[in-house]
C-alpha cells in the first residue's frame, strides 16, 4: 500500500517537476511568475491529441510536434504580452500573465470545446497499460515506466544544456545580472525567448503525459497543475532548476501520501499547505538563495 | 576612432548629460575625470547603448552606433567594464571569462586569450573553478577586466576600476591597464582618482554636471591650477 502510493506519487511528482522548471527558469531570467504556463501545458495535451485525431500522426511524432508548437506559443506569449512591459513596474506583467492565462483558457474552449475529452488511446502503444514490473505487490505499468524514463532523460538533458552549453551559461549569466550580460554582447531578448522555448516544450510534455495517464483533458486543466507546479517551484526555491525538480517530486509524493493516509479529499490541499509552510518557514525554498538588496 | 558629439542623455526628466562631446583616437588612453554625479558613468553607458542619448551622435570607426542595442555595440568592438564590476557571482571564474567571449567562435583564439588573461592576472587562474562571488574586491575587478578583454575589444571602457580597492591593488590594476594599452587596445578610463588616471592617460576630459569643462593633454591638465585644486587636492 505504502509502496504503491509512493510510486503513484513519484509519477505525478516528476510531471510536476517538468512544469515547475518552466516557472523557475522564466522567473530566473525575468523575475516573472508566468501564470499562463499552466495553459501552455494544457495546449500541449490538446495539440498532441489534435495531431493524432485530425492528421492521423502516430503518438511520438504528434508529441514532438506539440512540443514545438508550445515552444512557439511560449515565445509568442513573451514577445507580445511580456516584452512590451519589460521596463514597467513588476505588477503590470504579473497581471498580464493572469490575463494571458484566462485568454488562452478561453481560446482553448472556443477551439476544442469546454467539456473534458478522452485522450485518443488508439494512438498509444498497446502495452502502455500493461504491467511492466511487479515487486512485493507493487505494480508499475509501462506507461509509468515511460513517464519516469522520459522525464529523467529530459531533466538530465536540461541540466546539460544549462551547465555545459554557451547558451545555457548565458541564461545563468542573464539571471544573475541582466545589464552585465548585455554588456558582454549577449542578446538578452534572444536568451529570454530561448528560456520560454525550453520551459514551454517541457510543459507540453507534462500536459501530454498527464492527459495520457488520466485519459482526460480539458481547457481548465492547466489551473490546478499550474498551482501545484508553482508550489513545487517555490518549495525548491524559485529560480533554481534543480530545486524545481526536487520540489516537484517531494510535492507529488506528499500529495499521494496525504491522499492515501489522510483523505483523498485533501489531495489538492497538500499543495497549498506546502506553499504556505514554505512561505512561513523557509521563504527561499530548499535551493533558493536570499536576494541581497543592492545599496 | 570614437567620436561622441553633443550627446544629451536623460533619466526620466533629469538631464544627466547636457551635450557632451569627446573624441578617442586609436591607441590612446583617454580619461574622463570629474566629481560624483558629473555624468562620467552616464557617458560610458550612453556609448554602450545602455542609456541611449536622446540627441547627439556616437560614431565608432565611421559607423553611427547611437541607436544600436548594447549587444550589437559590443559586436562592433566596444566593451565596457562597468562600475561595481558586475561580475556573475554564481558562475565560476572561468565561466565568467568565457561569457566575455560570448560573441566569438574561434576556439583556438579564445583558448589563447584565456591563457593570456591568466598571465595578466595569475590569481584568476588559481581561482578559475571558484564562483565569482567568492572573490575579493580586487580579484573581482581583475575578473571584470579579464572578462571584457575576452571579447578582444578595440576600445575598452573602464568605469572606476580603482573604486574601493587597496592602493597596492590599484597600482597593480593600473599597471595592467598600461600593459593592455601597449598591446594595442585603446582605453577610455573613467576615474574619481584623478591623480592615478592622469598619470597613465594621454589625454583627459573634465566633466562637470553634464558638461565637458576642460580637455587636453593629461600632463598639462595635471599642472592646471583649476584641476589641481578641484581634483588633485592641491592648493
Amino acid at each position: 500500500m505504502l509502496e504503491q502510493q509512493l510510486i503513484n506519487g513519484l509519477t505525478l511528482g516528476v510531471i510536476y517537476a517538468l512544469i515547475a522548471v518552466g516557472y523557475s527558469m522564466v522567473y530566473g531570467v525575468i523575475e516573472l511568475i508566468n501564470f499562463a504556463h499552466g495553459e501552455i501545458y494544457m495546449f500541449g495535451a490538446f495539440f498532441c491529441a489534435t495531431f493524432i485525431t485530425a492528421f492521423g500522426l502516430p503518438f511520438f511524432p504528434a508529441m514532438a510536434l506539440a512540443m514545438i508548437c508550445c515552444a512557439c506559443l511560449g515565445v509568442l506569449l513573451d514577445i507580445f504580452a511580456y516584452r512590451p512591459l519589460r521596463r514597467a513596474p513588476r505588477l503590470a506583467p504579473l497581471i498580464t500573465a493572469i490575463g494571458m492565462s484566462i485568454f488562452l483558457q478561453n481560446l482553448a474552449m472556443i477551439v476544442w470545446g469546454s467539456r473534458p475529452k478522452p485522450f485518443p488511446q488508439e494512438a498509444l502503444p498497446a502495452f502502455f497499460h500493461e504491467t511492466a514490473l511487479t515487486f512485493s505487490g507493487v505494480q508499475l505499468s509501462w506507461l509509468q515506466l515511460f513517464i519516469f524514463s522520459l522525464t529523467i532523460v529530459l531533466m538530465i538533458g536540461l541540466n546539460l544544456v544549462i551547465t555545459r552549453t554557451k547558451t545555457g551559461t548565458a541564461m545563468r549569466a542573464l539571471a544573475q545580472n541582466q545589464r552585465a550580460a548585455a554588456l558582454m554582447g549577449i542578446n538578452v531578448n534572444r536568451i529570454i525567448s530561448f528560456t520560454f522555448m525550453i520551459g514551454s516544450s517541457l510543459g507540453a510534455v507534462a500536459g501530454i503525459l498527464v492527459s495520457v495517464f488520466y485519459n482526460t483533458m480539458y481547457p481548465t486543466m492547466g489551473y490546478n497543475a499550474g498551482v501545484k507546479a508553482f508550489a513545487a517551484a517555490v518549495l525548491g526555491g524559485i529560480g533554481s532548476v534543480p530545486g524545481a525538480m526536487l520540489g516537484g517530486i517531494v510535492l507529488g509524493v506528499a500529495e499521494a501520501l496525504g491522499a492515501g493516509y489522510v483523505s483523498s479529499l485533501y489531495r489538492d490541499g497538500v499543495a497549498y499547505a506546502v506553499l504556505i509552510a514554505v512561505i512561513l518557514f523557509r521563504p527561499t525554498g530548499l535551493f533558493g538563495k536570499a536576494v541581497r538588496q543592492k545599496a | 576612432m570614437l567620436k561622441v558629439e553633443n550627446i544629451r542623455t536623460f533619466y526620466g526628466n533629469i538631464e544627466a548629460l547636457k551635450g557632451v562631446s569627446l573624441e578617442v583616437n586609436r591607441g590612446e588612453i583617454v580619461t574622463l575625470i570629474g566629481a560624483n554625479g558629473a555624468g562620467k558613468s552616464t557617458t560610458l553607458m550612453s556609448i554602450s547603448g545602455v542609456t541611449p542619448p536622446r540627441t547627439g551622435s556616437v560614431v565608432f570607426e565611421g559607423r553611427d552606433i547611437t541607436r544600436m542595442p548594447t549587444d550589437r555595440i559590443v559586436a562592433t568592438g566596444i566593451t565596457q567594464v562597468p562600475e561595481g564590476r558586475l561580475i556573475f557571482p554564481g558562475l565560476t571564474v572561468r565561466e565568467n571569462l568565457m561569457m566575455g567571449a560570448y560573441l566569438r567562435n574561434d576556439k583556438a583564439g579564445i583558448a589563447q586569450d584565456l591563457e593570456h588573461i591568466y598571465g595578466l592576472f595569475p590569481i584568476l587562474k588559481e581561482r578559475r573553478a571558484q564562483h565569482g562571488g567568492t572573490l575579493s574586491g580586487g580579484e573581482q575587478q581583475m575578473l571584470a577586466i579579464g572578462r571584457a578583454l575576452m571579447s578582444r575589444p578595440k576600445l575598452l571602457l573602464l568605469d572606476e576600476p580603482s573604486l574601493g580597492l587597496a592602493p597596492i591593488v590599484v597600482e597593480n590594476i593600473f599597471g595592467v591597464i598600461t600593459k593592455i594599452n601597449a598591446e594595442g587596445v585603446t582605453v577610455m578610463l573613467v576615474e574619481q582618482n584623478a591623480q592615478m588616471a592622469l598619470s597613465i592617460a594621454h589625454r583627459a576630459y573634465v566633466l562637470e554636471t553634464g558638461h565637458v569643462t576642460l580637455s587636453g593633454d593629461a600632463r598639462e591638465l595635471m599642472n592646471d591650477p583649476k584641476v589641481q585644486s578641484a581634483y588633485l587636492g592641491l592648493d
